[in-house]
């Protein structure tokens, strides 16, 4: 009953993906092409890696409005860090991945210790980290990196862009933390009831510290690859970032309230989205239509999954 | 927590700062930025700063009223900041196309009515958290938007359209309704049923139903209502420049469920009042307008005005936990 349950949902969804893939491939013959294909799959990296952290913070019941401002700063300090203070460009990608984490660390200590609601916390940093970024670059771009460093969002391995290996190591390794591990037990624990959860002897705390650190880390390493893959880098980087990733986390069937979720729920729903814009806009809708049907598409989604629910008697 | 509960000596004055505390500290921010900015500078004290502090973000404050309502009931609405922009562009659309005046008013505010009716119906009815909704409405309407316009502006607006910028007796006409309309928001919460009864479902649906208050209708009256108030903001929105461009400034809905949250709306429905919300989107522009008074670059405006949030929202849970 449960595992029906828990699959129901991913399962619409990963119909619902093959049908527009279909249907897609039908509208345009250069949408089913290798090629094609594996470009979307270099341009769902960022808001992809993301994601994955979204969906243990959404498990939990919270939420991470930040994560565009995350990688808005990150990518400014990579910068600054490299043309303004001088450093070798390897130190400076770890010292930005490392403040970008901190900024995620950031957020957990303020929901963790001082109880502010995840809405309202990663709301304050949201405008927070942005006016860093926008206060330290004064909007100003920094351009002309070393061509080694456009491996990370430019580069191939073995035909397959290098950010979608990230991508898909990263989901692998998500899928098995949230599924198999006391750590993602822990985490939908929290989400069902955080109150049962902390008398079950849970560190709740320790955990949701970790999941806005994590989040932190991801948009950072987001920010490194967004940078090389564009050649440059600007403060407004990231912006919006945050609905995207929730719209995929919740395509994806986890629960807004929490408790439950899953990894193959989230991928499917980032696939889904790329497909949905890529194919649209090969098929000759205009960039901005393709926004409105993926809006239809997330109100539908859970619409349908909400009246599968409720047939089951619950 | 139990030693507040059995303390029957709480005067009145302990009651009354327990209940508006936050508006109070909002308030006295506000006053200190006046004192010592005016202190330091003599024109952020004069008519026209004082006038474009109120003016320029009345329609802020207006929408953020009723953002204040759907938040008291337990829900939220992101898709407002693009709610807004397409009333600017449907307004100026029919303002220029020879509709009489009142239409091109009347109009737009009675399509964010019924959109936001349908969302209060959809988050009603089917249970699809607020939040998913209006995510997918956001996506929807700014989409909609920029193909519609094809991010053309709008110029060329008839001067008796522009309403933000009538002035009757010398104050704003976008100011008047800023305090009309919390006024009237205000004594709607506190003395009506309806009002009332947004309160009730938002602190506790069930219990709600149970003492005979139907929350489906309440939900569905709290998102029609939020139309009514941002529908007024989109219009004041329209009106205040020259040229309709067919954007918003980024982040809108979030600057707008700032302003209701640092007003002492709890986040998780049931408490809060719309002075308080009025008072923090004044605030906000008393601090943008004061950073500039104060020779601090502009590019750090966003980073000093996160930092208010974080320290407003860290006074408050540290004043709430030794309250209670």
């Amino acid at each position: 009953m449960t595992a029906a349950r828990f699959f129901r949902h991913e399962t619409i969804l990963a119909i619902l993906t093959i049908v527009a893939m279909v249907v897609l491939a039908s509208l345009s013959d250069k949408f089913f092409t290798a090629d094609n294909l594996l470009n979307q799959g270099r341009l769902m990296a960022e808001v992809g890696l993301v994601s994955l952290a979204m969906t243990f913070v959404i498990v939990t019941g919270g939420i991470d409005l930040s994560v565009g401002s995350i990688l808005g700063l990150t990518a400014i300090l990579l910068g600054v860090f490299w043309k303004n203070v001088g450093l070798p460009l390897p130190a400076a990608m770890f010292l930005a991945l490392a403040c970008g984490t901190f900024a995620g660390w950031v957020n957990g200590f303020i929901i963790t210790r001082f109880s502010v609601p995840p809405l309202i916390a990663t709301l304050a940093t949201l405008a927070l980290y942005r006016g860093l970024a926008e206060g330290i670059s004064e909007a100003r771009s920094v351009r002309g990196y070393p061509e080694w460093f456009f491996f990370f969002g430019q580069g191939e391995v073995m035909g397959v862009p290098f950010q979608l290996w990230i991508l898909g190591i990263a989901t692998f390794v998500a899928a098995i933390i949230l599924g198999l591990t006391p750590f993602g037990r822990a985490t939908y624990a929290i989400g069902a009831n955080e109150v049962a959860a902390r008398f079950s002897g849970i560190r709740v705390n320790a955990t949701k510290l970790w999941i806005y650190t994590g989040s932190g880390f991801c948009a950072a390493l987001a920010a490194v690859i967004f940078v090389s893959r564009v050649t440059t880098t600007r403060s407004d980087m990231g912006t919006g970032l945050e609905l995207d990733a929730i719209t995929a986390v919740v395509l994806g069937g986890t629960s807004i309230f929490g408790g439950r979720g899953t990894i193959i729920g989230t991928a499917l729903g980032l696939i889904l989205i790329q497909a949905l814009k890529n194919g649209l806009a090969l098929s000759g809708v205009k960039g901005d239509g393709t926004i409105v049907v993926i809006g239809l598409v997330l109100i539908g989604a859970i619409l349908v999954g909400a009246l599968f629910d409720r047939n089951r008697g619950g | 927590m139990t030693a507040a509960v059995l303390s029957p000596g709480r005067s009145n004055l302990h009651r009354f700062l327990s209940g508006y505390g936050q508006e109070i500290v909002v308030l006295l921010a506000i006053v200190a930025l006046f004192v010592v900015v005016g202190a330091t500078n003599h024109r952020f004290l004069s008519n026209t700063n004082i006038n474009s502090i109120f003016a320029g973000n009345a329609y802020i404050a207006i929408a953020a009223i009723g953002m204040s309502m759907v938040i008291m009931a337990g829900h939220i609405d992101v898709s407002v900041g693009a709610l807004i922009g397409v009333i600017a562009t449907i307004a100026g659309t029919l303002a220029v196309s020879d509709y009489p005046i009142w239409v091109a008013w009347l109009v737009p505010i009675l399509f964010a009515i019924m959109v936001n009716a349908g969302v209060g119906t959809l988050v009603a009815y089917t249970r699809i958290p607020s939040i998913v909704v209006t995510l997918g409405m956001l996506s929807i309407l700014k989409g909609g938007l920029i193909s519609a316009t094809a991010g053309e502006w709008i110029s060329n607006l008839p001067p008796e359209f522009m309403i933000a910028q009538m002035r009757p007796f010398g104050i704003p006409s976008a100011v008047w309704f800023m305090v009309a309309l919390t006024i009237l928001a205000a004594l709607f919460l506190r003395y009506t049923d309806f009002g009332r009864s947004i309160y009730a479902v938002g602190g506790n649906m069930e219990a709600a139903r149970a003492a005979g208050i139907n929350p489906e209708r309440t939900v569905i009256g709290v998102f029609a209502l939020h139309g009514l108030f941002a529908g007024i903001a989109g219009i004041l929105f329209a009106t205040q420049l020259q040229v309709i461009q067919s954007t918003v400034p980024p982040n809108l809905e979030l600057t707008i469920i700032t302003a209701s949250v640092i007003g002492g709306v709890s986040i998780l429905g049931g408490t809060g009042t719309v002075i308080g919300s009025t008072l923090a989107a004044i605030l906000f522009a008393c601090i943008g307008s004061a950073l500039i008074f104060l020779n601090v670059s502009a590019y750090w405006l966003r980073a000093v005005l996160g930092l208010m949030i974080l320290a407003t929202v860290l006074a408050d849970m540290i004043r709430r936990r030794r309250d209670t």
